[in-house]
């Protein structure tokens, strides 16, 4: 598809996921140089350059071919383990949750760095598994265990939203990989079975937040406002929005977590509904990006790969977004390269590298 | 086994990629959907609940404000001002917004200095609150230091609500308390009463509780302005949208001469009692000062238990308007006014009536305090001698004493701008009836001649009998300025008042009972009656002149001067006193020598103050310390 004034160098770049991203995070920037009031700071500039930085690194992790991630998963996943584990010792607090590691300038949250492991594990694990043995039991433990465990240990944080963000990638990973299809229909069933009898053994505030998303109005100045509050944003949005700057709702701090969860909230405040599906579309086609990609590829291993990435960057996006339009419980889950915080868009940059560098892989094939 | 041996052959790796690519377009058709789920949820909040959403986000912006009116000043006769506002800072709690107010006390605690009395106050305050701002504390205007303290840590701590306004302020103090009365937050009963005006839930906003601040309330309440304001979820106010000014409340312009008011406050040191001057040209009240009495200016910012249960449980009653309120037997002072009744009886002045120390009624002897011999009406007021009063009353009957005895004030409700007034009783046949059902008797009547026994009255009615007799009118008293004109003619004759203010003036200037308390001047002199009233019944040989505080004659005394032309007349009452000429009266010669030589007046006053211990502040604020020691001492002992 090169046209021929091109470079080649410059053609054959993913330059798909390279643009939409920046849109993405340039929606971010603008949102939040306003929330901050028509400020740079605190939080714009430094998302702003957050994001350059994770953008080179994405680059740079495009070139790595995909099969060198195979080689390298089983340290990785021990490391991110071993890190889990100490930040449960000694982590900082924040949120509610003893999930960071201080490193001096750098803080990190090693169950942000899980996600794409566990998935390049998962990965990297039925790539091995002979075709015959995939619909046995032999197939479903191994990499049960390997989502349990970390999963287990971020609930001791407790982090309820990422552990279910890391559980849905894992399954998602799973299902791409062939397991019968009874038994994921079995899973959701016995879940949704389950979910009434485990209701009462769920701490207090995790079952308020339950009951808060069935009637919001329950408790409109207690955890309820959250929800009512960012309903509001949106609907006095409307479908053009208040104008750039002019969010009342964010600006008056009636939205609460403006900058980080409820930042399209406020976005779709000032941008209305144009702002909002403009967003949506970006991140469709992202996504509609990194199942291409899946699909194109020739190797199984980047095939698996590729779907699980995809799938951890639309969990993201779509339990944020359930959660301020008030389809899914306050989980405290940012909206992926568009919130304020390092460590969901480096997450998500990771994702979006290792998916380059697949496509890339598919690219090399291609000219084989 | 059998089974998966079967399989195992269609699982290759070829069917595998068919299998995932399946699977991968079921999972970006998932995908889509949700994709398309969100949209259109957007969508309906965005369209369908777009209108009720702009509508409470407007609601979350602005506010309403009110801006409370400034209050209307009360000035005395000459334009002073008796009660002003002070621009002032003050800090409230909006419990609404508030999370752990322990927490938000403690932090405020080292910012204003607060008391743990402070403390106490705002918590049951707190409690009873409802959503209605509660006041923390009020700042005088020069501490704008600790305003800004808590301005710059507002954000730290929310539901802390810091604002400008005015306070009401008393210059006077404590000399004005009973007069003046106080303002104070609505309550709730207040805020109900008023239609739940949100005026009375305004922070800053006072009403008056009490005296000329609660009379004349609507004169003084103005209306108020009101802002629209941008705020906050925390409640710091944006910007201001507009706004329209308040419109301030009116003057009050008393009769009250504030110098005056001052001094005969000051004047009556710790005693307790009550001194009304009255200008008998007009009936403008001069000065009705009542002590001890509480200072107005400590309840403008929430007066705590303590301070209430000092007040409370004083035996001196500082709660008490004694100028209105207090009744007494007048005792002698009730004199002039029943020889008023007897010569409009018909009763000669001249004719004479012999004292040999008492009057005999049946087998009972009704005493006199000495043996007068012969008395004329003029020398039995000049002495004050019982037995011809008593023979006199006795002659013309209760029927003919009574209503003149109304006529000179007693009795009676005056038309004043007042919270209330004590009117007392003048008894008649027809008044026993009623009360005790016991038929009067001829002992009765001798008893009101003297101004015992059933007669009780307020220093203001004494004041204006004294009044009415000196200046011959019916004189009605006045605390607002106004042009009316002074009553109608009182119907005696010159002869009439010749003799009974001859006979007063004598009491002072003459061979009367209070000749100590003669004016220092040599031109101008003054004319009295000095009454000394028994408190209960004589016992044996005590006659209520030692023992317990509370069981001793009050002491009384009307008066008014110049006596050739009166300008002013008055009373003082001196509660347990023991006699009018020994407590009264003094006090009535400073006050009058303040009228004519203030200088003069002050050289009398200072010593005295010198010797009770500093001005009424600084004994109040020893008094309230000794009575806090007392009772810690008593909990103490008790628990």
């Amino acid at each position: 598809m090169a046209l021929p004034l091109v470079p080649r160098a410059i053609a054959n770049q993913p330059w798909l996921p390279m643009i939409v991203s920046s849109i993405l995070a340039g929606l971010g920037f603008l949102t939040l140089y306003s929330a901050a009031g028509g400020k740079l700071t605190p939080w714009a500039l430094p998302h702003g350059m957050r994001f350059g930085v994770f953008f080179v690194l994405a680059l740079a992790l495009s070139y790595v071919r995909p099969g060198w991630w195979k080689e390298t998963v089983v340290y990785a996943y021990l490391g991110v383990m071993l890190l889990l584990v100490v930040v449960l010792g000694m982590g900082v607090v924040g949120g509610g949750a003893r999930s960071w590691l201080d490193f001096g300038p750098i803080r990190l949250q090693p169950s942000e760095l899980i996600k794409p492991v566990l998935v390049i594990a998962l990965a990297t694990f039925y790539t091995h598994m002979p075709p015959s043995n995939i619909r046995t039991f032999g197939a479903l433990w191994p990499a049960g265990l390997m989502i349990s465990i970390p999963v287990g240990v971020i609930l001791l944080q407790p982090d309820l939203g990422t552990s279910m963000l890391l559980t849905l990638s894992g399954i998602t990973t799973m299902f791409l990989a062939g397991l019968p299809l009874m038994w994921f229909i079995g899973g959701a069933l016995f879940v949704g079975l389950a979910i009434p009898a485990i209701f009462p053994f769920l701490m207090q505030h995790q079952q308020e937040r339950i009951m808060i998303l069935l009637d919001p109005s329950q408790d409109p100045l207690g955890s309820g406002y959250h929800i009512t509050q960012s309903k509001i944003a949106i609907g006095s949005g409307g479908i053009t929005g208040q104008g750039y700057l002019n969010g009342t709702q964010s600006h008056l701090q009636f939205l609460p977590e403006q900058h980080t969860d409820f930042i399209f909230s406020a976005l779709a405040e000032e941008w209305g509904l144009v702002g909002g599906l403009f967003l949506l579309v970006c991140l469709g086609l992202l996504l509609w990006w990194g199942m291409r990609v899946a699909m194109r590829a020739k190797g199984r291993y980047e095939k698996l790969l590729a779907g699980g990435l995809t799938s951890i960057i639309f969990f993201y996006a779509s339990i944020n977004l359930m959660m301020v339009m008030g389809l899914a419980p306050v989980v405290g889950i940012p909206l992926p390269l568009v919130s304020w915080g390092g460590s969901a868009m480096m997450t998500v940059m990771i994702c979006l590298g290792l998916l380059m560098g697949i496509e890339r892989q598919n690219w090399r094939d291609a000219q084989r | 086994m059998r089974k998966r041996r079967r399989h195992a052959p269609l699982l290759t790796e070829q069917t595998q990629q068919l299998t995932f690519t399946r699977r991968a377009l079921v999972v970006g058709g998932l995908q889509g959907a949700v994709g398309l789920l969100l949209a259109g949820r957007m969508a309906y909040i965005a369209i369908a609940e777009n209108e009720r959403s702009q509508l409470q986000a407007e609601e979350n912006r602005v506010h309403l404000r009110l801006i409370p009116p400034r209050r209307g000043w009360i000035v005395d006769r000459n334009g002073l001002p008796i009660a002003q506002n002070r621009s002032n800072f003050r800090i409230d709690l909006l419990p609404d917004r508030v999370d752990d107010e322990d927490q938000l006390l403690a932090q405020l605690q080292p910012l204003l200095d607060l008391t743990p009395d402070d403390i106490e106050r705002v918590k049951t305050e707190l409690a009873r609150a409802g959503s209605q701002p509660v006041q923390v504390k009020e700042l005088p205007g020069d501490r704008y230091d600790q305003y800004a303290a808590v301005v710059l840590r507002q954000q730290e701590m929310p539901g802390v609500s810091p604002l400008r306004g005015f306070s009401r302020q008393y210059p006077e103090g404590a000399a004005v308390g009973h007069l003046i009365g106080y303002v104070g937050t609505p309550n709730r009963e207040e805020f109900l009463a008023a239609n739940r005006n949100p005026l009375f839930v305004t922070p800053g906003f006072k009403i008056g509780k009490e005296g000329l601040e609660k009379t004349m309330e609507a004169t003084l309440e103005g209306r108020p302005g009101a802002a629209r304001v941008e705020m906050t979820a925390r409640g710091r106010i944006v910007r201001e949208l507009d706004s329209l000014d308040d419109t301030p409340g009116q003057q009050v312009r008393t009769t009250i001469d504030i110098g005056l008011q001052s001094y005969a406050a000051r004047r009556l040191g710790d005693e307790s009692g009550a001194c009304v001057v009255i200008d008998c040209r007009s009936g403008d009240i001069l000065c009705l000062a009542s002590m001890p009495a509480y200072d107005p200016n400590a309840f403008a910012d929430g007066i705590s238990r303590n301070e209430w249960a000092f007040l409370a449980e004083d035996q001196r009653k500082p709660l008490l308007n004694k100028a209105l309120n207090g009744l007494y037997p007048p005792g002698s002072t009730f004199k002039p006014t029943v020889a008023m009744a007897l010569l409009r009886a018909g009763v000669d002045p001249n004719e004479r009536v012999f004292c040999g120390g008492g009057y005999s009624l049946g087998n009972r002897t009704f005493r006199c305090l000495g043996r007068h011999g012969p008395m004329n009406m003029h020398q039995a007021i000049a002495r004050s001698c019982n037995t011809y009063f008593y023979s006199m009353g006795r002659r013309v009957g209760i029927d003919a004493l009574a209503p003149v005895c109304r006529e000179m004030g007693f009795g009676t409700r005056f038309d004043l701008p007042v919270v209330s007034q004590h009117y007392g009783t003048v008894p008649d046949a027809g008044w026993k009836v009623r009360r005790f059902d016991q038929q009067w008797g001829q002992a009765d009547t001798l008893n009101t001649s003297i101004g015992q026994g059933y007669v009780s009255v307020n220093p203001l009615q004494l004041a204006i009998s004294s009044a009415r007799i000196a200046s011959g009118r019916d004189l009605q008293p006045r605390l607002l300025l106004t042009d009316a004109p002074p009553g109608p003619a009182l119907p005696y004759s010159d002869e009439a008042f010749a003799a009974v203010r001859g006979g007063m003036w004598e009491v002072v200037n003459g061979a009367g009972t209070a000749v100590r308390s003669r004016l220092p001047f040599r031109d101008i002199q003054m004319a009295g009656k000095t009454g000394t009233a028994q408190v209960r019944r004589i016992t044996g040989t005590q006659r209520g002149q030692s023992g317990e505080w509370r069981f001793r004659d009050h002491g009384l005394f009307i008066f008014f001067a110049p006596t050739d032309n009166p300008i002013y007349a008055g009373a003082v009452v001196i509660e347990h006193g023991l006699g009018g000429a020994r407590a009264a009266a003094p006090v009535a010669k400073d006050v009058m020598t303040y009228l004519f030589d203030k200088e003069l007046a002050m050289q009398a006053l200072l010593p005295l103050e010198q010797s009770w211990g500093g001005n009424i502040a600084e004994r109040t604020a020893r008094r309230a310390e000794a009575w806090a020691a007392g009772r810690a001492a008593a909990t103490q002992n008790g628990g």
